[in-house]
């Protein structure tokens, strides 16, 4: 259940990092977030974007607003790329594990600070992590 | 190229044609536009263009210069609406395709030969807005590159061997980074003992955030100095929480005001008020 009026904007370098920040930041705002569960979600989205960019070796973000199964209005971000994927999800969403020099708590971070969370992915096959933050 | 037998035919050919091609051009645009510019905007602009391709064509050099000059302003305006250099370049490559379309259907002979020449000159001037696009893209993320190094970390005194150091915007990797450099030199040339890190402006704090202030936080300690971390606002603490980020033994403070208080306890001072009277 999500209005066509879908945005997707590409991540191919910090810079668009940045933006995506802003992005999120505009859409949670006009979808009637607070402003707590708006700073959730930039940062969850920062995350995941820096995630794309760096591990996924860049991809595209979509941002729409949707309602949740139960009728709760908010909005949803989807990441994807199409990078090295990741082997283990476990492991790679397990608090503190990072394949390079982070701190590893994006991932488990993002999916703390949202209210709906997916990842899909496969190792070769590219990743896509699905975000979802309704108001309250 | 005025005059005469020389005459550009293809000149000709766009001027007799000009309803059907500028027509077909103008579909062929509006149909990838999908709503960031509307009909009559793209009317105006490639009735603008055709009209300068024409003269151009015809030999009039200062319809030329004008020609490149309507272009890198619609690929500026074109950067500006989040339109890709591709589709900016595609929307000049169109003008072909509506000119072949037209020649297909009435099979002149004399276009035919006219085509080459013709397409090279369209590229180049598809080129061209690639070029302004870029161009344009640059100086607008330059700009944002300046603002945020202008913005950043001007290194403040807030009282003997105390510094201030008010972080404000969105603080990416580089930012951090010059963040972090600057304060250390403003360590070694003010023999500091403390510094108090204020993140009040900062929108929002994200893992790599963290990273950068606690690395500053650790190599200031490395060379002597104590920091602290204020500013984190009631959105930024639950965020944090969220996340998962400790931020081990750094003290934190919810103000720039706790921070200074702090500071100036730790160094054995107390602000008095004056008695009244
Ligand atoms: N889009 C992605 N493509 C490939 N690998 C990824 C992607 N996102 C995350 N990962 C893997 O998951 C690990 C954990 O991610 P994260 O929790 O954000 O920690 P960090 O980014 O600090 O390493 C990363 O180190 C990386 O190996
Ligand atoms: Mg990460």
């Amino acid at each position: 259940m999500t209005t066509p009026s879908g945005e997707e904007m590409p991540i191919a370098s910090s810079d668009d990092v940045v933006r995506v920040r802003q992005v999120v930041r505009a859409a949670a705002a006009a979808a009637g977030l607070s402003l707590v569960d708006q700073t959730k979600l930039v940062t969850a989205a920062s995350e995941l974007a820096r995630n794309t960019y760096a591990h996924g070796g860049g991809g595209a973000m979509r941002v729409e607003r949707a309602t949740g199964e139960d009728g709760r209005k908010g909005v949803r971000l989807v990441f994807t790329d199409e990078g090295p994927g990741i082997a283990d999800v476990d492991r790679a969403l397990s608090e503190g594990w990072s394949s390079g020099t982070g701190l590893g708590l994006g991932l488990p971070g993002a999916r703390q600070l949202c209210d709906e969370f997916g990842l899909r992915s496969e190792a070769g096959g590219g990743t896509t992590v699905t975000v979802a933050k309704w108001t309250r | 190229m005025t005059g005469g037998a020389d005459d550009t035919p293809i000149a000709e050919l766009l001027r007799s044609w000009r309803e059907p091609v500028l027509g077909r051009w103008i579909e062929l645009v509006g149909e990838t536009v999908h709503g960031r510019l509307s009909e009559a905007e793209v009317r105006s602009e490639l009735t603008e263009l055709y009209g300068l391709v024409e003269r151009a064509l015809e030999g009039d050099t200062a319809a030329g210069d004008e020609l490149r000059a309507a272009l890198a302003e619609i690929s500026r305006g074109r950067a500006r609406h989040g339109f890709s250099p591709t589709e900016t370049a595609v929307g000049v490559f169109a003008l072909k395709q509506s000119l072949y379309e037209q020649i297909r259907m009435t099979r002149d002979q004399r276009a035919y030969s006219e085509l080459i020449d013709f397409s090279s000159y369209v590229d180049e001037l598809g080129l061209a807005t690639f070029e302004t696009y870029a161009a344009a893209r640059e100086q607008v993320i330059a700009d944002q590159a300046d603002q945020l190094l202008e913005l950043s970390t001007p290194v403040v005194r807030l009282w003997d061997r105390v510094l201030g150091v008010p972080l404000v915007g969105t603080l990416d990797s580089a930012r951090a980074q010059i963040a972090m450099e600057t304060l250390l030199q403003a360590l070694v040339t003010t023999g500091a003992r403390y510094a108090v890190i204020d993140i009040t402006g900062v929108p929002a704090v994200d893992t790599e955030v963290a990273q950068h202030l606690m690395k500053t936080v650790m190599a200031a300690r490395l060379m002597g100095t104590h920091c602290v971390v204020s500013g984190i606002r009631p959105q930024i603490a639950q965020t944090i929480v969220a996340l998962g980020i400790e931020f081990g033994d750094i003290v934190t403070k919810a103000t720039l005001a706790d921070a200074l208080a702090y500071v100036l306890e730790r160094s054995g001072l107390r602000v008095v008020g004056e008695p009244e009277g």
